[in-house]
């Protein structure tokens, strides 16, 4: 067990000591997201690319108020980049689009959602029961339907605390057209910190038909799609780099020299292992914090992110050890390992989100860390927690055991000693 | 003194092709014991076998007692190995690949900082011990090579041609640390084609060619196999064809045997003056001419030759 530490930290430091490898493992992530960060406009404040346009189906059943101030959100000039609204009248029709996928989502504002919020002047009793808001999301579109989801997410903590509080000024300011519904958001968050005292879970009166949690800004930053994308890709250089270090071990002598120590080949092999892994998580935290630091990126609940990242570096790790065990020599590896990158890469939806992409592609992708890593950063970045990631966390774990049972199999201790 | 290497009947076949073919010797507590031969003769696999790198194909050997095909992990405890390539992490510091090895010998905490200290002493590195291997040359390299053998003080230490390919002055030292560590107590087999070596060094010697042990025993008793022969060694021109040279050399009356390398001409012979006339009367014939000629007297060349016919050197 020791043993099995102490040669994935030489290995950790090993690579971090490797030029070469750190360019490919730090430097290459980070450029390219501030690269397509740059082409996509992140930092010119235009919202173009692969995420925007967004089609979102807005069926206004409430016709009042606050119905239409919620579709004049998706209709504002701030949102004209990220959602293509179109405005909808029949729920059964709209629904029958998304499920031939032709839209992202459809949100239903019902009959009657102004008056369940907003005290009526000729009825000054307690609202009746909160009358719900329904985002009917196309499941092969699940990043585009998240954005929607917390876009309804957001107006709707906005105006639950706006009730709390026992004003809709903001709503009333909004709709009067004397504040923009982004400087809205900014009176929203100054309230949330004014109200986060006296509101309590128990106190929201409307709640939202998913298991979305609250968000807390809605503004999406096409960097926190770009950033784990890269960082992913990535990773699965430096689980590929990790698995050629074995069969490089036994050319340079290295190898040999620990099969006649002390030391079992299980030690040998487990210390190889645990070594992918901790490099692997070195690059992806020091990229998560690199990324807060200089795109000022919020990747969302800590403790959700820092176990996404141990699953998919896991996920990862069975993968470089597959490929290892196809191979004969460090130079295929590493030939293999590049391909399997940009592959992918490309299925993993590093580049183009997948929802753009036909549905066998999507069902094919989900073999890859990528796309299930990218679901959890997706659900992070808009807002969710540890709690919402159970899914890909499994989907991730499963994965590394399965590969790495294969590679083991396959691998054998025949490999490790020769004849 | 007891043995602590009990070699029997050991054989390696790769495939088809028998690189060891039934070697058996011993090795007593104590002292340096070197398997000589040519490149190729099968010192390294045999050397592989011994500290349970390679399944035997056949035999068995004993090591402190522990058989190192039914008990490899109690012969690891006792051997230590340098083997003939370097075997280190070049992106470590000397100190870094000793540690790291110390602990993979079970070493750590003070015992091992002050082990690893006591052996960058003795390979005379301290001063470099913070410098990354790859910045060393060939010959320091070949130091923490074997710095890494040393460190949980085995009781008997493989050394596989620990001085090929580097300066002079390093292989001094090479040498002189070999016997250091003997007379400290260690036990030591050393494998080697360089005849000087073996006898410099060795208590005993084994020599081995393809595969087979062909003569074991003290230098003195080895070249009193081949009597009371001397060898002369005439060096020639560049252009001229020594192998035929050879030819013509074995004819002489008392030339017992004559084999040609590169620019040389090794003659084995009872007394290098009844001949030496000839010799050189023959070379003139040839239009050959003799550069030097030095006089040897028995050693283990002579001994190699004797058996193979053939030069010990490449
Ligand atoms: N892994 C191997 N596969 C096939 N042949 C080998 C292998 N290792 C060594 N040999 C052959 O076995 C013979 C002995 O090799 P080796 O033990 O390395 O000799 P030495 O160390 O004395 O130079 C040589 O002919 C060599 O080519
Ligand atoms: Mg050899």
């Amino acid at each position: 067990m020791l043993k099995t530490f102490l040669i994935g930290i030489k290995d950790l430091r090993l690579a971090f000591r490797d030029r070469a490898a750190l360019i490919l493992m730090l430097a290459a992530p980070f450029v390219l997201t501030l690269g397509l960060g740059l082409v996509t406009g992140r930092f010119s404040g235009n919202n173009n690319s692969g995420l925007s346009d967004i089609p979102v189906i807005i069926v206004n059943l409430d016709n009042d108020q606050m119905g239409d101030a919620l579709t004049d959100v998706f209709t504002s000039e701030e949102l004209a980049d990220l959602m293509e609204p179109v405005l909808g009248s029949d729920p059964e029709a709209a629904r029958q689009l998304i499920d031939e996928d032709q839209a992202a989502a459809v949100v239903i504002i019902p009959k009657g959602f102004t008056r369940s919020i907003i005290p009526q002047e000729n009825n000054f009793a307690t609202p009746s029961d909160p009358v719900k808001i329904e985002v009917y999301a196309n499941p092969s579109r699940r990043t585009s339907a998240g954005i929607v989801k917390s876009i309804v997410d957001e107006f709707l903590s906005r105006v639950e605390e706006g009730r709390v509080s026992g004003s809709v000024s903001i709503f009333q300011l909004m709709l009067s057209g004397r504040i923009t519904p982004g400087q809205a958001q900014a009176a929203g968050i100054a309230m949330t910190e004014q109200l986060q005292t006296n509101t309590t879970d128990s106190d929201l009166a409307i709640k939202l038909n998913s298991s979305t949690a609250a968000g807390e800004e809605v503004d999406f930053d096409i960097l926190a799609y770009l950033a784990p994308g890269m960082a992913l890709m990535f990773l699965m250089y430096t689980v590929s780099y990790g698995g050629r270090s074995i069969l490089a071990e036994k050319t340079q002598g290295t190898l040999p020299r620990l099969l006649v120590s002390p030391t079992s080949s299980s030690q040998i092999l487990g210390g190889k292992v645990f070594g992918i892994f901790l490099t692997g998580a070195a690059q992806m935290l020091i990229l998560i914090g690199a990324s807060s630091l200089f795109f000022q990126l919020k990747w969302g609940d800590p403790i959700g992110v820092i176990v996404l990242v141990l699953a998919a570096v896991f996920g990862a790790t069975g993968w470089g050890m597959f490929i290892t065990a196809l191979a004969r020599t460090p130079a295929q590896v590493a030939s293999i390992g590049t391909a399997v990158m940009l592959i992918f890469g490309i299925l993993g939806g590093s580049f183009i989100s997948l929802d753009q992409m036909p549905p066998a592609i999507q069902t094919f992708s989900r073999i890859t860390p990528n796309s299930w890593a990218l679901d959890g950063f997706t659900t992070l970045g808009l807002g969710g927690t540890l709690t919402n990631l159970s899914t890909p966390i499994a989907a991730l774990l499963a994965m590394g055991i399965s590969l790495f049972l294969v590679s083991v199999a396959l691998f054998g201790k025949k490999n490790l000693v020769q004849k | 003194m007891p043995n602590i290497l009990e070699v029997q009947n050991l054989v390696k076949n790769y495939g088809d092709f028998q690189a060891v073919k039934g070697v058996s010797f011993n090795i007593e507590e104590g002292e340096i014991f070197s398997l000589l031969g040519p490149n190729g003769a099968g010192k390294t696999t045999t050397i592989s076998m011994l500290s349970t790198l390679y399944t035997p194909t056949s035999g068995d050997a004993a090591i402190g007692g522990h058989s190192v095909t039914k008990d490899p992990m109690a012969v690891r405890g006792v051997i230590g190995v340098v083997p003939q390539d370097l075997a280190l992490y070049e992106d470590l510091t000397a100190r870094e690949n000793l540690i790291f090895w110390g602990q993979m010998y079970n070493l750590s905490g003070k015992a091992l900082n002050s082990r690893v200290d006591e052996v960058l002493e003795q390979i005379g590195l301290t001063d470099k011990a913070k410098n990354r291997v790859k910045t060393f040359s060939g010959g320091m390299k070949r130091r923490v090579n074997i710095g890494v053998g040393l460190l949980h003080k085995p009781r008997l230490l493989f050394m596989d041609e620990p001085t090929v390919g580097i300066d002079p002055q390093s292989r001094r030292a090479i040498l002189d640390t070999v016997k250091d560590l003997n007379k400290q107590g260690m036990t030591l087999l050393y494998t080697t084609h360089y005849m000087e070596e073996a006898e410099e060094l060795s208590n005993r010697v084994g020599i081995i060619d393809h595969g087979e042990l062909i003569a074991l025993g003290t230098q003195k008793e080895l070249t009193q196999q081949v009597g009371q022969a001397e060898t002369l060694i005439l060096h020639i021109g560049e252009n001229d064809d020594s192998e035929a040279l050879a030819v013509t050399l074995k004819t002489i009356q008392g030339v017992q045997q004559a084999e040609a390398v590169d620019h040389e001409v090794s003659i084995v012979c009872a007394e290098a003056e009844d001949v030496l006339a000839a010799v050189v009367t023959k070379a003139n014939d040839r239009g050959i001419k003799i550069r030097s000629i030095d006089i040897r007297e028995p050693n283990l060349e002579a001994v190699f030759l004797h058996l193979t016919g053939r030069a010990l050197r490449d």
